[in-house]
């Protein structure tokens, strides 16, 4: 492998609901360290793609490649590679059954076979990452969401994930928890972590991304630097759609 | 009120045939235990294999579940009890009943772990298997601690309302509680012993059912 070769590697993806196209043809690659925030009405496909990053939906055709292995491949064992691929969501998805700690061990158990005390001590470092180490006896419902999103944030990274995939992360979000998990994914930027990010968070996407994609029907229409993509957008598509954000 | 008492509270009846009614309630509480064992166990089992999605394999299942949620136990018990031998195929009372109502209370079992099932979030299905754990993993690990905490207190009360269709084994001669107690009634021509019956089933039921309280509680989900 060259150090050139992208970290995600998304080949002519397709995939369709019930005869309804969702990804028509999508190529996308996404270097190491590199964060590319994806943008576009909704309904344009970006969850649909980021979804089938790490196979929780199975592409109709197209090539997905995580650390340049062929995710759709027959032979390779994904719930390994899935590890590799942390993924947030919009609704943040902790365990409710489980404390904080136990909700980020579960994996590190289970597919990483490390011991308790490892496993422990894994999920203490991520906690502390993302700022919460003193909530790791605390069920999730006794968290606000913005402390949940931490957590659920914490859960992909202690598995040391080569990427992590954001859907939506702050859009459950009342606006004044939005900062704290903002906050903790700049940190992750600033620690040479790969990013894709489906957001509408345009203010942040300015600061924090290295690239923006924007996608509408299934396609991306245009892709650039954040300057580029606002200031000086090609597609009227694109304009059209980043004025109404910013108003 | 003396009559009555006479009819329903004789003291000679009671010193006299009580040993006969604990025997009964011993059956009773045997047949509750391995139909509640069986029952539930037969239940998950079912729930679980309909996960799986194999459309022929969760028909057959659909199919069995609503028939024995449709026909009364008591019809089935006969049918069983009087059928069977017909076929070449002899059980003993016990066994019938056993079956029987196993198998009722699996059918409703199912029914209440796969509502379970389905009623977590798919978001909870996504975040365990992004992590990398696997179909049976997260089910055991995700969904099923929660489905069990949901379902507790529709699943306690089925259980105990089929449980107590052990009483049914009276009409083909298990020596249950109720067997017991009518074979008395027509030997002594008094109605005591139906006392003694129901009392019987108080001591084994009240027990069970403040059990089931205290399950629910336990496994309630912590609020804030």
């Amino acid at each position: 492998m060259s150090v050139e070769s992208p970290i995600l590697d998304i080949i002519n993806l397709r995939k369709s609901f019930g005869g309804n196209e969702i990804l028509k043809g999508i190529d996308l690659a996404v270097h190491a360290g590199e964060t590319v925030f994806i943008i576009g009405p909704s309904g344009s496909g970006k969850s649909t793609l980021l979804r089938c990053c790490n196979r929780l939906e199975i592409p109709d055709s197209g090539t997905v490649r995580v650390d340049g292995i062929d995710l759709g491949h027959a032979a390779t064992d994904i719930n390994a590679m899935r590890r590799r691929i942390g993924m947030v969501f919009q609704s943040f998805n902790l365990y409710p059954h489980m404390k904080a700690i136990d909700n980020i061990t579960l994996a590190l158990r289970r597919v990483s076979r490390k011991s308790r005390p490892e496993a422990d001590e894994l999920a203490m470092a991520a906690l502390a990452q993302v700022g919460l180490a003193e909530k790791r006896n605390a069920y999730p419902a006794e968290l606000s969401g913005g402390q949940q999103q931490r957590i659920a944030i914490a859960r992909a990274l202690a598995l040391e994930p080569k990427v992590m995939l954001f859907d939506e992360p702050t859009s459950a979000l009342d606006p004044e928890l939005v900062g704290s998990v903002l906050a903790v994914m700049s940190d992750m930027r600033r620690a040479g972590m790969t990013m894709v990010v489906v957001s509408h968070e345009m203010r942040f996407a300015r600061d924090a991304a290295d690239r923006i994609v924007f996608m509408d029907h299934g396609v991306i229409v245009e892709q650039g630097a954040p300057g580029e993509l606002f200031a000086g957008a090609q597609h009227a598509r694109t304009r059209a759609f980043v004025s109404q954000l910013e108003r | 009120m003396e009559r009555f008492v006479e009819t329903f509270l004789k003291l000679s009846v009671i010193t006299s045939i009580w040993p006969k009614i604990l025997d009964g309630m011993l059956i009773t509480v045997e047949l509750g235990i391995v139909v509640v064992i069986s029952g539930l166990a037969l239940g998950l089992v079912l729930a679980l294999v309909r996960t799986a999605q194999i459309r022929p394999v969760n028909a057959i299942i659909v199919v069995c579940v609503d028939v024995l949620r449709a026909v009364p136990p008591l019809v089935m018990v006969l049918i069983v009890y009087f059928g069977l031998p017909n076929v070449g195929l002899t059980l003993p009372s016990f066994a019938v009943l056993w079956l029987v109502l196993a198998l009722v209370l699996a059918a409703f079992a199912e029914e209440i772990f796969w509502a379970g099932i389905l009623s977590v979030r798919r978001g909870q299905w996504d975040a365990a298997r992004s992590t990398g754990l696997s179909f049976i993993e997260t089910l055991a690990f995700v969904v099923l601690p929660q489905t069990v905490r949901m379902v507790l207190p529709p699943l306690v009360n089925r259980t105990i309302a089929i449980t107590k269709n052990t009483a049914l084994g009276t009409v083909i001669g298990v020596p249950e509680l109720l067997n017991q107690a009518t074979t008395q009634v027509s030997f002594l021509s008094n109605a005591t012993p139906l006392t003694m019956a129901a009392i019987g089933y108080l001591i084994i039921f009240v027990p069970v059912v403040l059990f089931g309280n205290w399950l629910e509680q336990r496994y309630a989900f912590r609020k804030a």
